[in-house]
């Protein structure tokens, strides 16, 4: 049957039909859905881990017990991953191994850009990019072949576009592979210096090996069309060239984009007039390519930041502009806000009052640093909150008053480490969890605070308060973040201990199913003074209307936060006008 | 055949991914080939959200560039301002009146434009303006607002209506479906009598 898939629906699909057994990794856009879509398989075993070395590691060990196993995560989450990975590629393989990457050109909900190709050639491992959902599934099925082939685990690239677009697909049925043995040898899977010495020769001899097989390999391929032009490309930008110089250029489609097949590029490069390197982000092929000798335009042209699109490429290529109609008047920015009823926006609010420095962390709670709360001074990385406060506090003797906050799903990704590292090294920073009982951004995924796993099933949660008693922090306590004089009682008295805390903000993410949504509140015009502290709050559903301010009801939950800042009492829950 | 493109344009929450996929369906139905490109993560949350959706013979690129969209359905009144670059010349916009400030013109560090229809009208642009969100209220909620633009958007494609019913019955959960076909017809007559539209 066909249909239109996600590209990392098609991905899923593709592990399905390739007899993939095991599945651990950590929500990361764009790259949750894979894992999301394969747990809805009865034959995949599929988990979220805490953390992606956690599940690269939980891959890596599937892969040595025999089964073809697989790993997803977002391109800084391979940063994460890269102590396992980088060795796992001494150990190799016994059943099958890919580990998916996607990387976020445009930083559609990212911190960085950073380009994953660089840790194929970094890691010494093979890595494989589709272009399509189609692709997406097929290339999942060689990349197997190849990991078993050659003994090595296998990098898979995505991008937003690819993991974030839907084309169509054909389904097939599923190739159940049995479990391969498990053989003790020590030599390939215990990775010490006498091993991994000679482990390091077959890695070398593994790549040249792949070299000469991306000559051969129909993941590679040469579109024959006009010779004027000649294109290198991959992944979307494949998409991007084709929509662009149709039959006016011929394209070199790389599928398996480390190593490259330098004969194939060679070749193609001498029937072309004028050969062109389109690839978004940095310059890797245009660099190999140049090794070899080749002249090429790329970077000269084209744009180390953000997307490329179909028009870029005609400008640059051809010099063809499309002509548009304009809006001639400033249209506002209308950028990502915490929902109306955020359970985060309390607890900001307070934070924001007291002018307290925030080290803040990776999620939803990020938006804490827009106008108005402005509730944010720091953020880098998952988990980088807590252990980077206490530097801060290190190197200032506590002279501010700070603190850290980062959510329950980053705190057991990696801010456990920061908050052991505090109660070990005589911190005294106080640090907030904002525990809304769900991993919010990427789209409500369950993890070990929770007590539900991916594939549903109840199991105990984790506790929050015993971790970080057990971490050394005597002051714990819980809070809830709607009840703003509550939060700020707390943090005042935590702020003023000469000891290290933990603040929980506890309740809900307000998009859960089951949280009972409220009536609508409605602003009383005869009560509202125009004073506009209910706009301190950055709620979305607060505006302006004949200089009163004014509740849109299709947006408003209810939460009562505003009412219970109101002055005047004239914000409740029934319609008055 | 030559490539079209539909775009579907509001914030974040409103309900975009729903008509995206009734769109895919209906194209994918006809035996073109297709491609729907969506936002998901931090975008999502109230920002300003683009949805793609694109047909033919052979669909490459899932993105929709400036002056290219046959068909914008818009949500709301600012991202229709937002996104009018991304219409065809010759392209027809749909929008819902509704308006919902952004932040910056929460917070008073920016100026929600006045008389938007207006000025979008101004520009040439082929526009239909109708009161989408009173009409999926009528219909039963105001999550319908999609199907409302759908319903529009059906009456000025060359797909018979069947189509579009299918794809809703396969698409929508069956507790919403009565919902979503009332919003769907009521999309439709105001699209006929044109007396819904500003």
């Amino acid at each position: 049957m066909k249909r239109l898939m996600l590209g990392n629906e098609a991905v899923a699909r593709g592990l399905y039909e390739a007899g993939c057994r095991v599945v651990s990794s950590y929500p990361g856009t764009p790259s949750t859905e894979i894992s999301e879509y394969a747990a809805k398989y009865e034959e995949i075993y599929a988990e979220w881990a805490p953390n992606e070395k956690v599940a690269a590691e939980v891959a890596i060990g599937a892969s040595f017990g025999g089964a073809r196993s697989f790993c997803a995560m977002k391109h800084v989450g391979l940063n994460v991953a890269a102590d396992p990975v980088f060795t796992s590629s001494y150990t190799g393989v016994n059943g099958g191994m890919i580990l998916a990457v996607a990387d976020d050109q445009g930083m559609h909900s990212s911190q960085n850009e950073q380009d994953s190709r660089h840790y194929a050639a970094a890691a010494k491992l093979p890595m494989i990019e589709p272009s399509n959902s189609k692709e997406c599934k097929e290339f999942i099925k060689a990349a197997y072949e190849i990991s078993e082939d050659f003994d090595t685990p296998v990098l898979f690239r995505l991008s937003t576009r690819v993991s974030h677009s839907q084309s169509i697909v054909e389904e097939c049925p599923r190739d159940e592979k049995p479990l391969k043995d498990y053989v003790k040898n020590p030599q390939k899977y215990v990775m010490m210096p006498a091993f991994a010495k000679s482990r390091h020769i077959a890695v070398e001899q593994r790549l040249e090996a792949l070299a000469r097989f991306a000559e051969t390999t129909g993941l590679n391929r040469i579109e024959w069309a006009d010779t004027k032009i000649g294109v290198i490309c991959s992944g979307i930008a494949y998409q991007y060239v084709k929509e662009a110089l149709g039959e006016k250029a011929s394209v070199l489609k790389l599928g398996l984009i480390y190593p490259l097949p330098e004969q194939m590029i060679r070749d193609f490069a001498q029937k072309v007039d004028k050969l062109y390197v389109i690839e978004e982000l940095d310059d890797i092929f245009e660099t190999q390519v140049k090794k070899l000798g080749i002249a090429c335009e790329g970077k000269a042209l084209f744009t180390k930041l953000g997307e490329y699109s179909p028009q870029m490429i005609a400008e640059k290529v051809l010099g063809e502009k499309t002509d548009y109609r304009t809006f001639d008047e400033p249209v506002p920015m209308r950028p990502p806000v915490m929902c109306p009823g955020c359970p985060h926006r309390g607890l900001y609010y307070v934070l924001s009052k007291l002018r307290v420095m925030v080290s803040g962390d990776i999620g939803c709670y990020t938006l804490g640093a827009t106008a108005p709360l402005n509730a944010m001074d720091t953020c880098v990385c998952m988990g980088a909150s807590i252990s980077s406060l206490h530097g801060f506090n290190k190197a200032r003797g506590m002279q501010d008053r700070s603190v850290a906050v980062i959510g329950d799903s980053t705190f057991m990704h990696s801010g456990v480490t920061g908050l052991v590292n505090i109660g070990y090294n005589k911190g005294n920073s106080t640090v907030i969890i904002l525990d809304n009982r769900i991993t919010g951004m990427t789209g409500h995924q369950d993890n070990p605070t929770t007590g539900r796993t991916l594939k549903g099933e109840e199991v105990p949660q984790v506790s929050i308060e015993a971790v970080c008693r057990a971490a050394g922090i005597r002051r714990v306590r819980v809070v809830d973040p709607y009840d703003t004089v509550q939060v700020e009682t707390a943090l005042k008295e935590e702020l003023a201990s000469p000891e290290p805390s933990v603040i929980i903000s506890r309740r809900p993410c307000v998009l859960l199913k089951s949280v009972p949504k409220k009536a609508p509140l409605a602003v009383d015009r005869e009560q509202c003074r125009s004073c506009k502290a209910c706009f301190k709050i950055g709620c979305p559903s607060i505006h302006m209307e004949d200089s009163k301010a004014s509740i849109d009801p299709t947006l408003c939950v209810g939460c009562g936060l505003c009412a219970s800042l109101c002055p005047f009492h004239a914000i409740g829950a029934q319609e008055v006008r | 055949m030559k490539t079209k493109s539909v775009m579907i344009v509001g914030v974040g929450g409103q309900g975009s991914l729903l008509a995206s996929r009734i769109l895919g369906h209906v194209f994918m139905a006809q035996g073109f080939d297709v491609k729907v490109s969506e936002v998901h993560g931090m975008s999502q949350r109230g920002g300003s959200v683009v949805t793609y959706i694109k047909y033919g013979d052979q669909v490459f690129s899932p993105i929709v560039e400036q002056g290219e969209a046959d068909f914008l359905l818009s949500f709301e009144q600012l991202e229709a301002a937002r996104w009018l670059p991304y219409l065809k010349k010759e392209g027809t916009m749909i929008l819902s009146t509704q308006k919902i400030d952004p932040m910056p013109v929460i917070t008073g560090t920016a100026q929600y434009p006045e008389d938007i229809v207006t000025k979008l009208r101004q520009t040439g642009a082929n526009l239909v303006a109708v009161d989408a969100l009173s009409l999926a209220q009528q219909a039963g909620s105001a999550k319908a607002t999609n199907t409302v633009l759908i319903g529009i958007l059906s009456t000025m494609m060359p797909f018979a209506k069947e189509h579009w019913e299918t794809a809703i019955r396969e698409l929508v959960p069956p507790k919403f479906l009565d919902l979503n076909v009332n919003a769907f017809e009521l999309g439709r007559a105001a699209a006929v009598d044109g007396a819904k539209m500003k």
